[in-house]
């Protein structure tokens, strides 16, 4: 018996997600199949992950050029890599301690690719300033929304604290609070609307609270996760002046913001705040957050992170800071696919020709996808039932719906449609094909 | 060129965490402390903490990122440096860190050459690499998913990886049996480290949590356990008995808890971090008993195994208390951490650990997992790193000479001898021998001058000594009072994982600047 008595019980309220069961059966049908057993299908399409890779999409070769060269400065002796490959490459080590990416870097990460990342924020909110000391970059996204829940969730007041997420909403968000003390407050996207967030919403959910919880954040994530869906600078308005009116710390994850396919653009929370003027631009308090494991860069296993705060105070950031610190330094690969994600290859530079078309390739591959107005993200989230079924009778791993949350009485799937041309076009002929049997066995 | 206005965090930060100077003094204490005024509240919206530790939290940070003297006066220093300004030196040497590469330890070509290969496996094409490097490279990605490392892994690591690790474990503890199922990869062992931390401490409990830690200690690990809500006990080396851990040390601190929190763990290093002690067999076995009797999970923090200098052998905790047989190695719940930051490879910023859980009650390590889970997976070149750490070229291997000739283990052997002598040939200057770790720590016999003259600057007269030494010869090194030390002593704390010519000019002026500090201050 163990010499713990007790466990936690935060720790306990992390629920189990439905996805690891599928994930065994999987793991037993994959077994199977190197078996020889007999299947309708050679293999499993995985798409449970947002991960570009595993789906099969190639890395950017410019991006894995400039990493190798950094750990492996040899390879820039002679001609064989582009020369903006080089440049890139000796910068960033310019920057290394002892001229190696084995050197721990500053907690917050290495200055000059900060800098560099506070420039491009700028840059994407049409100049908005943006300064580094509010940067930190961070071992993927997740984890420094871990680190900021931890600051603002306090398991000690008389009420347990309470944050607002979106139904449906990613399970590692509504896993770190809970597993932090905190509630899970929910509040509804629409579905017949494209999974708009209605302020009305908001409105109702924390009137939830009273009395159970003391409601002090406000997640957003934005293009969506599990829904695609981006949301219009009017609806970011009316969130902001809830959070502003409501007293709430903004959560913006914005990491599906390279993700755009349909005709609204994405503007970030921090540009339509500052857009809005004082005194709201001055008062509202918002971390935004983004990642290179997203987009076209996909580079998820590169764990390159990074959170912006503002409107902060000083004495909060230096805890949010101190709490990072427990943790080390950030894994430099990841800081230096942040600054290639940031700093992309100019024209004129010899990898740019390159380094677009790829981008574009995975792009183009979904404007075969039309069976979900999907605007933005990595996922599609249509309706449909037993997950369970379509893993084991056609061979397609996709997350049940139970694992984000959505209205009573509905189902869905989410799968992730970053995938290359061919492997989006099987994927959907066996959901379609999936779907039709379905129908027809139990109408 | 640096200069202050590009710096943003002019304390090589705040690694209040690690071995920042100054500003954490006397952190190890079970003893209450007065409580600070809570941060303004002008705009934030942070309900008001009113624990103690989070209290003693604040005073860390504050103190921290108020702009402690030693890393405020290596930047200006550095600025002053690019500027042109005359100093008694071209360059600082940052000793301050556990930082090979930092020192001027160059990277392993095998492990920069597989690690190229996973990234960019064009390089595979042709012949230029070794055909070892290549069929590393060719292995290794087969087990990622799409064939790129920059795809997630699974949370606990790679399934290939772990299977090595566990093989390696199992060779290394003389074919003591080693389960993947209880290995997880991540993201540096002090993440790991706190995210077991997370589920030992439980700050509902009516006493605070304690976790027994050593003195001097890593300072890390005790931010971790405060700002859970547990509480830091402190137990002494025993300094003139070369920084050995006696159990009647253990005994005390155990009873220094009653009434204040309920210990639930004990945290030991070995080799230790700052002092270089190795522990022998028999004191490991009395800290097995000790946990046992006293119902206390050990944490065992063994990322400087590979760290050996002395006559001692490393042996893991793992295999001690195996072949201390039942009922103790069945019971005793142990969690052990390695990592490819220290040693020869001293990948420090690809973030690689990993941790075994020995004895852990199934639904324990359930929630383990499921902290584990919170941060998605752990960096997959970082896991690559571990492999390569845990299955080196072997003889006949293409790179196995290169591999070898540059680990050489009598190179440190003598450095680490080199500089302890050249240490306690200095008068006011003692050092235990340093047998493992990555660290001498000698103790600095402070004349009663340069104390008064310290206390007079406000701060710690260790930081005053590290203070001087940067300006005046360019030496970045940490003071003991980041790490707990007994009342009335002082040490310095330094890096000596460094090439050879980096050590001796370290040494040169080191004893340049203590001779002339003993005369100025006597």
């Amino acid at each position: 018996m163990s010499v713990l008595q007790e466990i936690s019980s935060n720790v306990k309220n992390m629920k189990t997600l439905e996805y690891s069961l599928l994930a065994r059966w999987t793991k037993q049908i994959k077994e199977d199949l190197r078996q020889g057993v007999k299947k309708p299908f050679k293999e499993v399409i995985d798409v449970s992950w947002g991960d570009p890779h595993r789906g099969g999409v190639k890395p950017l070769t410019f991006v894995r050029q400039v990493l190798a060269a950094c750990l492996y400065p040899q390879l820039m002796n002679g001609e064989k890599l582009p020369v903006d490959v080089r440049q890139r490459a000796q910068k960033l080590l310019d920057g290394c301690a002892g001229w190696s990416v084995g050197s721990y870097s500053a907690t917050g990460g290495l200055p000059e690719i900060v800098q560099r990342v506070s420039e491009f924020i700028s840059r994407r909110d049409g100049g908005v300033p943006s300064n580094p000391e509010n940067i930190f970059l961070c071992c993927g996204s997740q984890w420094a929304l871990t680190r900021i829940l931890n600051v603002l969730v306090n398991a000690e007041a008389p009420y347990p604290t309470g944050v607002l997420t979106p139904a449906p909403c990613y399970s590692t968000t509504t896993l770190s609070i809970e597993g932090l003390g905190g509630v899970v407050v929910p509040y509804y996207l629409s579905e017949e609307r494209g999974w708009e967030l209605q302020v009305e919403e908001l409105h109702r959910a924390l009137e939830s609270c009273k009395g159970a919880c003391h409601p002090i954040a406000l997640y957003v994530i934005n293009p969506g996760n599990p829904a695609g869906q981006v949301q219009s600078r009017k609806s970011m308005q009316e969130v902001i002046r809830f959070a502003s009116e409501k007293r709430l710390f903004l959560l913006a994850d914005e990491v599906y913001q390279g993700c755009i396919y349909g005709e609204k653009e994405f503007v970030s929370y921090k540009r339509v705040l500052s857009e809005m003027g004082p005194p709201l631009s001055d008062t509202v308090e918002l971390a935004s957050f983004h990642s290179a494991s997203k987009g076209f860069m996909g580079e998820c296993g590169l764990r390159g992170g990074y959170v912006e705060l503002v409107n902060l105070d000083p004495a909060v950031k230096k805890h949010i800071y101190t709490l990072f610190c427990a943790d080390s330094s950030p894994p430099v690969l990841g800081q230096i696919a942040l600054d290639l994600m940031t700093n992309p290859p100019q024209p004129g530079d010899p990898s740019y020709l390159l380094y677009y078309q790829k981008a574009c390739e995975v792009i183009n591959s979904l404007q075969g996808f039309s069976c979900q107005a999907v605007e933005g993200g990595a996922f599609a989230f249509p309706r449909i039932h037993l997950p369970a079924k379509l893993v084991s009778l056609s061979g397609v791993l996709a997350s049940p719906g139970s694992d984000y949350g959505q209205e009573e009485g509905t189902f869905h799937i989410r799968f992730c449609i970053l995938l290359p041309h061919d492997v989006l076009g099987e994927l959907l002929r066996r959901l379609s094909d999936f779907h039709t049997q379905f129908m027809k066995d139990f109408s």
